[in-house]
């Protein structure tokens, strides 16, 4: 049981790293494409417009990524980042369900479901 | 810029990104709280995954607060498209002037650690945590307490895009027991959680930026590393007086702007 759980804490752990460093990796990157393609932003951030439609869904952001536009790549980079604390809760669920404590399985699929709410549909 | 920025994070947490962007760049409050919440998140990851490792947080605490968090964060990004921006600098004025005031109090463990707690026993969430005599075991209390708490502590989070490190501290210390080192630590953990509930929802409503949050995010995830290592060898006590100081007089800014 002790050994589980120690294997379960290395395994997030590498899970929260992986995460934060693939994110900076795709974050650094559309930062160069950015920066080479626009020298000088002049973006004016004094005055709240929002984002266009195509950076602000997760499709859209793939959408931007995949064709290399710089904006696209950081946003799939951040996108990333909003994954990773999601994907240790997930990870989380199995492993409570590994553990068979089902108390814990309902209280991570209850987290599990306010997260992907919140990145996926509704209070817009 | 970024670099000052991510310096400044790695030392005190992200309540310095939203005053700093605000007040001295100028920036929109939204994409500011945008960008913090992306850096929140950053820094709380890089920090949990070291964490976890030493086994000090307690996952089920954790989780089973992480409900309250979560829902708090999604209401608090809600009540962001209600609020006018002066009311905003409010209150982030007053979390800065609170935040500041508890960095300043020293910590006293509190060890007069009593009997088991029902409900508490029920959800299963005793623990014990390595010390240098061995596993210490302890009980945790007072979870009703703390569980709307950490509502509180998500609001504000999905509110002004902070990790609401000092309130979730509060909660798990004074009024739920937990020893110092497993309080920060299970903290640290749940931000991660939290903010992302906050960053899922600002995503979505256009107000992460990928030219501001870019700069920013690296920039804190950079000074982090640099800030632990500086942390190492400094005085502490000195620092958190400078840091408490520089909170302080942001707060007032922030609450100065708010009533003009």
């Amino acid at each position: 049981m002790e050994k589980t759980e120690q294997r379960m804490d290395e395994i997030m752990s590498r899970l929260l790293r992986t995460g934060v460093i693939l994110a900076a990796v795709f974050v650094l990157a559309g930062g160069v494409v950015y920066l080479a393609r626009h020298p000088t932003p002049v973006t004016n951030y004094r005055v709240f417009q929002g984002e266009p439609e195509k950076l602000r869904t997760v499709s859209g952001i793939f959408h931007e990524a995949l064709a290399l536009h710089g904006r696209g790549l950081i946003q799939l980079g951040l996108l990333i980042l909003i994954a990773t604390p999601i994907a240790r809760v997930a990870f989380s669920v199995v492993a409570f369900l590994y553990q068979r404590d089902w108390t814990y399985v309902l209280v991570t699929l209850i987290v599990l479901g306010l997260l992907v709410y919140s990145l996926l549909g509704g209070a817009g | 810029m970024a670099g000052f920025l991510g310096a400044l994070t790695g030392l005190g947490g992200g309540v310095v990104i939203v005053p700093l962007l605000t007040l001295v760049f100028g920036v929109d409050i939204h994409y500011a709280i945008g960008a913090a919440l992306v850096s929140v998140i950053a820094t709380s990851s890089g920090a949990a995954a070291a964490y976890v490792r030493e086994g000090y947080s307690n996952v089920r605490v954790g989780m089973f607060l992480e409900i309250a968090t979560t829902t708090g964060a999604l209401v608090g990004a809600a009540l962001v498209l209600h609020l006018r921006v002066s009311v905003i600098s409010i209150i982030f004025g007053v979390v800065l002037l609170y935040s500041a005031y508890a960095s300043m109090t020293e910590h006293a463990d509190s060890s007069a650690n009593t009997g088991p707690d029902r409900i508490a026993t029920w959800l299963k969430m005793d623990s014990a945590y390595p010390t240098p005599n061995g596993l210490q075991s302890y009980h945790v209390r007072g979870v009703p307490q703390g569980f709307g708490l950490m509502f509180v502590a998500g609001v504000l989070s999905g509110l002004l895009g902070i990790g609401s490190g000092a309130v979730k501290v509060l909660a798990m210390d004074k009024v739920m027991k937990l020893p110092f080192k497993v309080s920060t630590t299970t903290s640290n953990f749940m931000i991660g959680v939290t903010a992302a509930a906050g960053a899922g929802v600002y995503l979505r409503r256009g107000y992460i930026d990928p030219g501001l949050a870019m700069p920013v995010m690296l920039g804190v995830l950079a000074g982090s590393l640099i800030g632990a290592r500086m942390l190492a060898g400094a005085k502490v006590k000195v620092l958190r007086m400078v840091f408490s100081g520089v909170i302080a007089v942001l707060a007032v800014e922030m609450i100065y702007n708010g009533l003009k």
